[in-house]
C-alpha cells in the first residue's frame, strides 16, 4: 500500500489510464481545429467531438445536439443560470436556488441579484434535503429558473430530482441541476428527471480538468439561453471559443467508462464507505453522519467526531488526503456553510470530515485509514477539554464560555 | 497548511497534558474560547504556597494544531516561574519561538489569555483565603 491516500474524490479524481490514453493521439497527431471545416485535420477533430458528445449524452439520456462544451462545470453553472436569466428577462425576474448549492451557483445568484433579479435561498432540513412543498410555495408567476444541485459536494446528499423536476415542469418553470458530483456516480437520466439544464464536469469523474459540460434540452420544451462568451459562434451560438478536442475526448471517454462500470463501481464503493463507517462506528463513541444516509451518493460519507477539531484531527492522519468542515481549513476561516445549514452548530462544523471514496480506492486503504483515525480521534480526546466536560456530565451548550 | 517543526513536535508529543484538581486553593484555572470559534483551551497552574512558584502546569485543548502546540508550550514555560514572570509571557513570544503564521497568532493570542485567566483564578482563590486565615489566627 501507497501512501498518502486519496480520499478526496469530491474535490477532483485521478485521470483514468483508459481516458489518458484516448486523449494523447489529440495532443500531437491529431491536433486539428473542430471547426477547421476544410481539411482532414479539422475533420478528424470534428469526429472525436462528436464521439465524445455521443458518449456524455449516452450517459444521461440525452440527445448529442444537447450538449454545449464548457470550460468546467462552474462555467457551466454560470451559462445556465445568467444565459436563462437574460433570455428569459421578459417572463420574470425570479429563480429559486438553494442554501447549500455549490458557491458557483450561489455566486451566480447573487451576481443576478444585483442586476434586479430576485432569487429564493431555500434553506435545507436536517437530512440536507430540500422542502418540495416549501420549493412548491416558492414558485411565483414570475419563477422562470429553479436550480438544484443533484448531490452535494460537501455532505453527498442526493436531492429528489425527479420529484423537483416533475414540479417545476407542471408549473412551466425550466430546472437546472448541477449535476457534477452525481454524474457517473449514479443513474441520471434527463427524461426522466426532467431536466431541462445540466452542469457536467470532467474531473470529478476521472477525466482531465478544464473541461466541462452543459446539457440544454432541445425539445419539450426547447431551452433557449443567452451566450455569456462571445466570439466565432461555437457551439450553435451559446458558447464560443475553440474546442478543447482532447479535453472532449477524455470527459467522453470518461462517461462512457462510467456508464458501463456504473453497476459494479457503486456496488464496490459503497461497500468500502459502508466498511468506513462500520469500522469507525465499532471503534469510537460520538461521531456524528453529517446529511440524510438513505438519499446519499454511493462514495461519500461526511462525519463529525465530536470534542476534536477538524484541522488537528487532520494534521494527525498526514498521509490521509481528505477535507474538514473545520474553519481553520477555509481559505474564509469560517466553517462550512452547507453544515451550518443543516441547523448544526459551528462545533459539529469544526470537527466534521468529508471521505470521497473513488475507482482507485482500496480495501486495504480503507482499513488503513479507519485504524489510524480511530487511533488519532482517541489521542486528541486525551488531550480535549470538552471531551473530559461531557464525560463529567456537563452539558456543553450551558457553558458560559468566554467568548473574545 | 506547512506546520514548522516546533509546533509539529508539540502536536506530535504535546508537554504536560491533564487536569489538576481545580477546587485546590493552590490550583488556578484559566479556560478560554468557545466550542463553535473551534477553539478551547484549558491551562492550570499549581503554585507552591511558600515560594510562589509555579510547580506545575497542566492543559486541555481543543482545536487546531497550532492551539495546542501554543498550549503546550505555555505549560513548559509556566513551569519554574513566580506568578509574576509568568504574567510577562507574551503571546509574540509564542508565535516567535513556534514560528506560527499570521492566521495562527489568534492561537498564541489565547494561550496568553489561557495563563492570564489561570492566574486572576488562583490569585482569587488566595484573597478569598487570606481574611479567612486570618480570622482563625
Amino acid at each position: 500500500m501507497k501512501t498518502p491516500i486519496y480520499l478526496d474524490n469530491h474535490a477532483t479524481t485521478q485521470v483514468d489510464p483508459r481516458v489518458l490514453h484516448a486523449m494523447l493521439p489529440y495532443f500531437t497527431q491529431n491536433f486539428g481545429n473542430a471547426a477547421s471545416r476544410n481539411h482532414e485535420f479539422g475533420w478528424v477533430a470534428e469526429q472525436a467531438v462528436d464521439k465524445g458528445r455521443k458518449q456524455i449524452a449516452d450517459l444521461i439520456g440525452a440527445s448529442a445536439r444537447e450538449i454545449i462544451f464548457t470550460s468546467g462545470a462552474t462555467e457551466s453553472d454560470n451559462l445556465a443560470i445568467k444565459g436563462v436569466a437574460e433570455m428569459y428577462a421578459e417572463k420574470g425576474n425570479h429563480i429559486i436556488t438553494a442554501a447549500t448549492e455549490h458557491k458557483a451557483v450561489l455566486d451566480t445568484c447573487k451576481k443576478l441579484e444585483k442586476n434586479g433579479y430576485r432569487v429564493t435561498y431555500l434553506p435545507v432540513k436536517g437530512d440536507g434535503l430540500i422542502d418540495l412543498d416549501m420549493l412548491r410555495e416558492a414558485i411565483t408567476d414570475k419563477t422562470i429558473l429553479v436550480t438544484i444541485m443533484y448531490a452535494n459536494n460537501e455532505i453527498g446528499v442526493l436531492q429528489p430530482i425527479a420529484e423537483i423536476g416533475k414540479l417545476c415542469r407542471e408549473k412551466g418553470v425550466l430546472f437546472h441541476t448541477d449535476g457534477v458530483q452525481a454524474i457517473g456516480k449514479v443513474p441520471v437520466d434527463v427524461n426522466k428527471d426532467n431536466i431541462d439544464l445540466m452542469s457536467i464536469s470532467a474531473h470529478k469523474m476521472y477525466g482531465p480538468k478544464g473541461v466541462g459540460a452543459l446539457y440544454v434540452r432541445r425539445k419539450s420544451p426547447r431551452v433557449q439561453i443567452t451566450a455569456q462568451i462571445d466570439g466565432g459562434g461555437h457551439e450553435r451560438g451559446m458558447r464560443s471559443g475553440t474546442l478543447n478536442v482532447p479535453g472532449i475526448v477524455g470527459l467522453g471517454e470518461a462517461c462512457e467508462i462510467c456508464r458501463l462500470e456504473m453497476p459494479e463501481e457503486m456496488k464496490r464503493l459503497r461497500y468500502l464507505r459502508d466498511k468506513l463507517r462500520s469500522k469507525l462506528e465499532a471503534g469510537l463513541d460520538e461521531i456524528y453522519l453529517n446529511g440524510s444516509w438513505e438519499h446519499r451518493l454511493p462514495n461519500s460519507l461526511n462525519l463529525s467526531f465530536a470534542y476534536v477539531e477538524g484541522e488537528s484531527l487532520l494534521m494527525g492522519i498526514n498521509d490521509v488526503a481528505v477535507s474538514s468542515g473545520s474553519a481553520c481549513t477555509s481559505a474564509t476561516l469560517e466553517p462550512s456553510y452547507v453544515l451550518k445549514a443543516l441547523g448544526l452548530g459551528d462545533d459539529i462544523a469544526h470537527s466534521s470530515i468529508r471521505f470521497g471514496i473513488g475507482r482507485f480506492n482500496t480495501e486495504e486503504e480503507i482499513d488503513y485509514v479507519a485504524d489510524k483515525l480511530i487511533d488519532v480521534v482517541g489521542k486528541l480526546r486525551e488531550l480535549s477539554p470538552l471531551y473530559e466536560m461531557a464525560k463529567e456530565g456537563i452539558d456543553l451548550s450551558k457553558v458560559a464560555w468566554a467568548r473574545d | 497548511m506547512a506546520y514548522s517543526d516546533k509546533v509539529l513536535d508539540h502536536y506530535n508529543n504535546p508537554r504536560n497534558v491533564g487536569s489538576l484538581d481545580k477546587n485546590a486553593d493552590n490550583v488556578g484555572t484559566g479556560m478560554v474560547g468557545a466550542p463553535e470559534c473551534g477553539d478551547v483551551m484549558k491551562l492550570q497552574i499549581k503554585v507552591d504556597d511558600a515560594s510562589g512558584i509555579i510547580e506545575d502546569a497542566k492543559f486541555k485543548t481543543f482545536g487546531c494544531g497550532s492551539a495546542i502546540a501554543s498550549s503546550s508550550l505555555a505549560t513548559e514555560w509556566l513551569k519554574g516561574k513566580t506568578v509574576d514572570q509568568a504574567l510577562a509571557i507574551k503571546n509574540t513570544d509564542i508565535v516567535n519561538e513556534l514560528s506560527l503564521p499570521p492566521v495562527k497568532i489568534h492561537c498564541s493570542v489565547l494561550a496568553e489569555d489561557a495563563i492570564k485567566a489561570a492566574i486572576s483564578d488562583y490569585r482569587a482563590k488566595q484573597s478569598k483565603k487570606a481574611p479567612a486565615e486570618q480570622t482563625v489566627a
